[in-house]
C-alpha cells in the first residue's frame, strides 16, 4: 500500500498554487486534509503525476458570518467548522451533519473544501450544502466564479471544477426565524459511509411550509434535491401522514443498486424512512 | 509476612511502554542490516492456470534486487505437511495454478517497498481462467475437493432419535470471519549461505508445531531454522500462527537473492492472503423427550477450509471433538465431518477455534427445541446441564471435563440479567408491537488442547502405524543472577495478553519477592528458549500450562535457594521460608537476603551444601494430565481444562430499519482460579467483542467468481467501540484439578457463546428460526419485509 511515484509541490501562496494547477492541469491533484486522497493514493486508485499540497496557503481557513451566509475557507477543518460559533448559530444543519463524517481523527484533518471538491455522493457536507442551496467559490488564474451547489456536483467523484481551478471557499446560507432543518443517516458502524442519508430544510410562514428542500445522498450519484417531496410539503402543515408521504415520494424518486451490505430495496426503504424522520424533525425545529 | 500475588488484580507491567509507543514490535526491529524490502505479487483470480509469469520488466527497474517466482518455490522447497493427505499440495506460493484471489505468485525484492510495489506492476502475468468452486456443498460432492470424510458414533443415537418425543432438524451456516489484529504479519528472513540455515524474525504466534512444518517445507532440520519472535506482537487471536507460510516464502527469497528480506504485510494483503476462521454448514438432528431431556445429537458438518488444507487444519473441526455434547448430559452422539476445499484463502486459527461454529448450531437447536416444547430456554438448559456432582465428567466423545457447577453459573447469569423481569418486559413490549427477544447460551470452554485431536481426521487404522501425538507441554526458565536479579524466560510468544505480569506474580509468590522485582523475557528464540512443539499461546493454554511451567521452574529455584539458605543458617530447608526478599527461619528473626543466597550460588560454590550444583537457575517443562491420543473408538480428551460460560442476551430489533440493539448482555464464567482478575476481565471483554463482531457485523464475503468483496476495512466491518454492546460479567472459581494453579483458559469462551446468545435473542425477537449471522440491519430487515 505505497503510492505510485508523484511530484510533490507545496506552494506558499494562492498565486503559486493556481499557477501550478494551470501548469499541470489534469495531471495534478490537490492535497488538503488527505482523508480521502491519501488512502486512494496508497491503494494506487489515484495516480496523479503532481500533488499540490495547499495546507500552507495563508488565510484559507476562516469561518465567518456575512450577508446572510457563513463563509468557510477551503482549509477549515471539519471538526472546527461544525463547532464554529457562526455555524452553531446560523447553520445548524452543518453542525448536525459533521459528527457523521468519519471519526474524530479524520474530522480533525479533513477539510470542508476538500470534502466538497471530492464530490463523493456518499459524503455529508455536499448533501448539506445542496439542501441549503449554498455555493462554492472557485478560483483560477482565469479569475473567480461562484457556482451553486446544485450545479457543482456532477456525478460521483466528479464536480464542475475545471482542472486549473481551486475551490477556495464555500457559502452556507444562514437560517433565520421560521427555518428548521434536520440531517438523518444510517450507517452500519459509527463513521461508515451511510446506507441512506437525507437533509431537510423547511421555512415556515404562518404555520405552513413556504419553502421545503429535501435532499438525499448515498443512494444517488450525487447529492440530489427531491422536488416531488418538496412539492408535497409546500403550503402544508406537517403531520405524521404527510411526513410519511414525503418519505414515500423520496423513496419512489431514487433508484439505488444492490450493494455488498444492503439490497436496493433496503436502501430505497431506508431513504424514505430517513426523509420521513427528517421532515418531522425539521418541522418541529422550525415551529 | 509472605504476600500472595497470584489472584490479585495487578495492573499490567506491559502497559506503560505500549501506551508510550515504546513497544518493540517486528517493524521496530532492524535485526538484519541492509535488509531489502519485499512486496508480494498476488493472484487476481480465484482459480487460474498461470500460463506465463515474466518478471523481466520488473528486473529492469532501478532498485529491484530480484524476483522469486512460483517456479523457484517449487524448486527450492517442498509442500507443507498437513493433518490429512490432501490431493492438492500447499506451498508458499502458487506453482502453475492459483487457487484463490490473493494467493502469492511471486515476491519482488527491492531497496524499498515503494520500488517493490512499482515493480509488481511490471511483472507480466497471463492467466488462463479455470472454473472456481465457492459452494462448500458442491465441493463436498467433488472427490478432488473433499479432503477428509469421517463419521463418528458414540452410544446409540439411532435408537435414541427413534424414541424421541421431538426431533429438531435444522441447518445452520456459520460465516467465515477473522481476528483482524491491529498489527499485520511481518517477517525478516536472513538466509546464511555458509551454514545453509535460515534465521527469521516474525511476529509468529505459536504453536511451535508449525516451526516443524516450516522446516519441513524448507527441507531443513529444525536446528537450521532459527525463528525469533519480537518482545511485542500487536494482537493475533490465532491469525498470526499462519505467518509461518510467509517465513518460508521470504526465507526462499532471501536464499535465492542472497540478501536479507523484510516484508511488512499491509491490511489489503492481510484481508486477502493471511487467514480466517472456517465457514461451516451444520445439519443438526436432536432428539428430546417430552419433558425436555436431550436424548441424542447428530451432526452432519461440511467445513470449508479454503483453497488448501493448511496446517494445523483441519484442526478447527476437531478441537471441539470432546465437547460435541456441549454442556449437556446427552450420551448418544454422532457426527459426520467433511472437510472441503474451495477457492478462498486458506483458513486457520481464530479465537474460539471451532467453538463458535459448534455452539451456534447446538445452542440454536436448544432454543428451537425450547420453543417447540413450550419450555423456557433457561429451564431446558438447566434440565440438561451436567451436574456438579458428576465432575470430573467424561463426555460420550471422550472429553474429560474437570470441575464446575454449571447450573449455579446459569443461575448467576439469570440473576444478573434480572431474567424474570426481563421476560415480563419482553412480553409487555411485544403486546405493544415491539420486537424484543431474549437469548440464552450455555457453553463449555475447552482450553489446553490435546494436539492428538488432529489425528481424528484419519481413521484408527491409518493412525495405528504412526507415532501417537498429544503434545501439550510448555517450558520456562527462571534464574537468579549473582546480584539477586530474577529473570523468567517463557516461550509463549504472547500478543498482548499480559503474560509478563502474570509470570511475575507467580514467581514473586515462590521466591518471596514483589512482582516488580521479576523481569520477564517474552522474546522467543527457538535456538535459545526452552520450548517444545506445543509452545505458544494457542488454545488459551497460558494459565493452565505455561503458568504451570513457570511455577515448576520457580519452585525448583525456590527449593534450591532454601537448601542453600538452610546450609548457611544451619537449619533444615523445610524451616526456611522465602519472604520479603529474604530467606528466613520460620518463627525466628534469623535470615539472609535472597541476593546473598544467589551470591553464594554464583560467587562461592565452595560454601554450597555438599553435592549441590552452583548457580541458581531452573528450566522446567509442564504438561497437562489426561491427554491421551485418540483411542480405537475415536474417543479423545481433546482438551485438559474446561471452563463454563452462561450468557443471557436481551435485544430489541428496530422494526423500521432492522437494527439489532443489544439492550443487555450478561456473561458468567467459571474459569477455575483467576490468576489476575483484571487481566481476566480484559480477556472476557475482548472475547465478547470478537464474538459480537460476527454476531452483528463481521463476515468475509467472496462473490460467485471468488473475488474478495471484503478486501478493506471499509467493507470488512470490524466491531468498533461505539458498536460494542453493554456487558455485565460474573465469575465463579471452581479450581481445575488438572492444572497446577487451578486455572483454566478464559480468552475464547465469550467468542464461542455470543454468536449463539445474540442469535437466539434475535430469533426470539423475530419469532423465527431462519436467522443468519451476521445480523446486520439490512439482513434482519429483509427477514421482516
Amino acid at each position: 500500500m505505497k503510492p505510485a511515484p508523484f511530484r510533490y509541490e507545496r506552494p506558499e501562496t494562492l498565486e503559486e498554487a493556481l499557477g501550478l494547477l494551470a501548469e499541470h492541469g489534469e495531471e495534478a491533484k490537490v492535497l488538503a486534509g488527505g482523508q480521502s486522497l491519501v488512502p486512494l493514493l496508497s491503494m494506487r486508485f489515484a495516480r496523479p503525476a503532481v500533488l499540490v499540497d495547499v495546507n500552507r496557503l495563508p488565510g484559507l481557513d476562516g469561518i465567518a458570518a456575512e450577508n446572510g451566509h457563513v463563509r468557510a475557507g477551503t482549509l477549515a477543518r471539519q471538526s472546527a467548522f461544525g463547532e464554529a460559533p457562526p455555524v452553531l448559530e446560523r447553520v445548524p444543519l452543518a453542525t448536525e451533519a459533521v459528527p457523521h463524517i468519519g471519526h474524530f481523527a479524520t474530522r480533525n484533518r479533513g477539510t470542508v473544501g476538500g470534502s466538497i471538491a471530492h464530490a463523493d455522493a456518499r459524503a455529508e457536507l455536499p448533501l448539506a450544502l445542496v439542501a441549503l442551496g449554498g455555493s462554492a467559490v472557485l478560483a483560477s488564474r482565469r479569475g473567480r466564479r461562484e457556482v451553486a451547489a446544485d450545479d457543482l456536483f456532477v456525478t460521483h467523484f466528479t464536480s464542475a471544477l475545471e482542472p486549473d481551478e481551486l475551490l477556495v471557499e464555500t457559502l452556507w446560507p444562514a437560517a433565520g426565524p421560521g427555518w428548521g432543518c434536520a440531517f438523518e443517516e444510517l450507517a452500519l458502524r459509527a463513521g461508515d459511509y451511510a446506507l441512506g442519508m437525507t437533509a431537510c430544510v423547511l421555512h415556515i410562514e404562518e404555520a405552513r411550509i413556504a419553502v421545503a428542500r429535501v435532499a438525499v445522498g448515498a443512494v444517488t450519484d450525487r447529492p440530489t434535491v427531491i422536488p416531488e417531496a418538496g412539492e408535497l410539503l409546500a403550503g402544508e402543515a406537517v403531520d405524521a401522514t404527510l411526513a410519511r408521504e414525503a418519505g414515500r415520494a423520496a423513496a419512489r424518486a431514487v433508484d439505488p443498486v444492490d450493494s455488498l451490505h444492503a439490497s436496493a430495496a433496503y436502501q430505497r426503504h431506508l431513504t424514505g424512512l430517513l426523509v420521513e424522520r427528517a421532515v418531522l424533525r425539521a418541522w418541529e425545529a422550525a415551529l | 509476612m509472605r504476600q500472595q500475588w497470584v489472584g490479585r488484580p495487578l495492573p499490567r507491567f506491559e502497559d506503560e511502554a505500549l501506551l508510550r509507543g515504546a513497544g518493540r514490535y517486528l517493524d521496530d526491529l532492524d535485526p538484519a542490516p541492509n535488509a531489502c524490502h519485499a512486496a508480494v505479487l498476488r493472484s487476481q483470480l480465484a482459480h487460474a492456470r498461470i500460463a506465463k509469469l515474466d518478471p523481466s520488466a520488473a528486473l529492469e527497474l532501478p532498485g529491484v534486487v530480484g524476483v522469486l517466482t512460483g517456479a523457484d518455490v517449487a524448486e527450492l522447497s517442498r509442500p507443507f505437511p498437513a493433518g490429512v493427505d490432501c490431493p492438492i499440495p500447499y506451498r508458499a506460493a502458487a506453482v502453475d495454478v492459483a487457487r484463490y484471489a490473493g494467493e502469492p505468485l511471486a515476491v519482488v525484492v527491492a531497496r524499498d517497498r515503494y520500488v517493490a510495489e512499482d515493480a509488481l506492476e511490471l511483472v507480466e502475468v497471463d492467466y488462463e481462467p479455470l472454473e472456481p468452486v465457492l459452494d462448500p456443498l458442491t465441493a463436498a460432492a467433488t472427490e478432488r475437493l473433499l479432503a477428509s470424510d469421517r463419521s463418528f458414533r458414540y452410544g446409540d443415537p439411532e435408537s435414541a432419535l427413534a424414541s424421541a418425543h421431538l426431533v429438531v432438524r435444522e441447518r445452520f451456516a456459520f460465516p467465515r470471519w477473522s481476528g483482524t489484529p491491529l498489527e499485520c504479519y511481518g517477517v525478516v528472513a536472513d538466509w546464511d549461505e555458509a551454514t545453509g540455515s535460515l534465521t527469521a524474525w516474525a511476529n509468529f504466534q505459536g504453536p511451535f508445531t508449525l516451526h516443524s512444518v516450516a522446516a519441513a517445507a524448507l527441507g531443513l532440520p529444525g536446528s537450521k531454522l532459527r525463528l525469533i519472535t519480537p518482545p511485542d506482537s500487536g494482537g493475533s487471536f490465532g491469525i498470526k500462527s499462519t505467518v509461518y507460510a510467509y517465513v518460508v516464502l521470504m526465507g526462499l527469497a532471501s536464499r535465492k537473492l542472497g540478501v536479507p528480506v523484510r516484508w511488512i504485510e499491509d491490511r489489503l494483503e492481510h484481508l486477502a492472503g493471511s487467514s480466517g476462521a472456517t465457514a461451516r454448514i451444520t445439519d443438526v438432528e436432536a432428539g428430546f423427550s417430552a419433558d425436555g431431556e436431550l436424548l441424542a445429537l447428530r451432526y452432519d458438518v461440511v467445513e470449508d477450509v479454503g483453497a488448501y488444507v493448511r496446517a494445523p487444519e483441519p484442526a478447527t473441526l476437531y478441537r471441539m471433538h470432546g465437547s460435541l455434547s456441549g454442556a449437556y448430559r446427552v450420551r448418544h452422539v454422532a457426527a459426520r465431518n467433511r472437510v472441503v476445499t474451495t477457492n478462498r484463502c486458506p483458513t486457520g486459527l481464530n479465537r474460539g477455534f471451532g467453538g463458535p461454529q459448534l455452539y451456534f448450531a447446538l445452542e440454536r437447536t436448544m432454543a428451537i427445541a425450547a420453543r417447540r416444547l413450550s419450555l423456557d430456554p433457561a429451564e431446558l438448559a438447566r434440565r440438561n446441564l451436567i451436574r456438579a456432582d458428576e465432575q470430573p465428567y467424561r463426555t460420550p466423545s471422550g472429553g474429560l471435563y474437570d470441575s464446575g457447577d454449571y447450573a449455579a453459573c446459569l443461575d448467576d447469569a439469570l440473576r444478573l440479567a434480572r431474567y424474570e423481569e426481563r421476560v415480563a418486559e419482553r412480553d409487555r413490549a411485544r403486546s405493544e408491537g415491539r420486537l424484543v427477544g431474549i437469548g440464552v447460551a450455555c457453553i463449555v470452554e475447552p482450553s489446553i488442547s490435546n494436539m492428538g485431536y488432529i489425528t481424528l481426521a484419519r481413521t484408527p487404522e491409518q493412525r495405528a502405524g504412526e507415532l501417537p501425538k498429544s503434545g501439550n507441554a510448555e517450558g520456562a526458565s527462571v534464574q537468579v543472577s549473582p546480584l539477586g536479579g530474577i529473570t523468567v524466560r517463557v516461550a509463549t510468544a504472547g500478543q498482548g495478553q499480559g503474560h509478563a505480569t502474570v509470570c511475575a506474580q507467580i514467581v514473586a509468590d515462590q521466591l518471596g519477592v514483589g512482582p516488580a522485582d521479576v523481569e520477564v523475557i517474552t522474546e522467543m528464540d527457538t535456538s535459545t528458549s526452552a520450548w517444545t512443539v506445543s509452545s505458544g499461546s494457542y488454545s488459551s493454554r497460558f494459565s493452565g500450562v505455561s503458568a504451570g511451567a513457570v511455577l515448576r521452574a520457580a519452585e525448583r529455584v525456590a527449593a534450591k535457594a532454601r537448601r542453600i539458605a538452610a546450609h548457611l543458617l544451619e537449619c533444615d530447608p523445610d524451616d526456611v521460608e522465602l519472604a520479603g526478599g529474604r530467606a528466613v527461619v520460620t518463627g525466628s528473626a534469623d535470615g539472609i537476603s535472597l541476593r546473598r543466597v544467589a551470591g553464594v550460588a554464583h560467587w562461592n560454590p565452595e560454601a554450597l551444601p555438599p553435592g549441590l550444583e552452583p548457580g541458581l537457575q531452573a528450566t522446567a517443562f509442564h504438561a497437562a494430565p489426561n491427554l491421551d491420543p485418540p483411542d480405537a473408538d475415536d474417543r479423545i480428551a481433546s482438551s485438559a481444562a474446561h471452563g463454563f460460560v452462561a450468557d443471557v442476551a436481551v435485544v430489541e430489533v428496530e422494526r423500521e430499519t432492522g437494527r439489532v440493539l443489544v439492550l443487555d448482555y450478561v456473561s458468567v464464567h467459571d474459569a477455575g482460579r483467576l490468576l489476575n482478575p483484571l487481566l481476566a476481565a480484559g480477556q472476557v471483554r475482548g472475547s465478547f467483542a470478537h464474538g459480537a463482531g460476527v454476531a452483528l457485523l463481521e463476515r468475509t464475503v467472496y462473490d460467485a467468481d471468488g473475488n474478495l468483496l471484503t478486501g478493506s476495512f471499509m467493507d470488512y466491518l470490524c466491531l468498533t467501540a461505539p458498536e460494542l454492546p453493554p456487558l455485565t460479567t460474573g465469575h465463579r472459581q471452581s479450581p481445575s484439578p488438572f492444572t497446577p494453579l487451578g486455572a483454566k483458559g478464559l480468552g475464547e469462551g465469550t467468542t464461542m457463546s455470543v454468536p449463539a446468545a445474540i442469535g437466539n435473542a434475535v430469533a426470539d425477537a423475530l419469532g423465527r428460526d431462519d436467522i443468519e449471522l451476521p445480523l446486520t440491519a439490512p439482513r434482519v430487515w429483509e427477514l421482516l419485509a
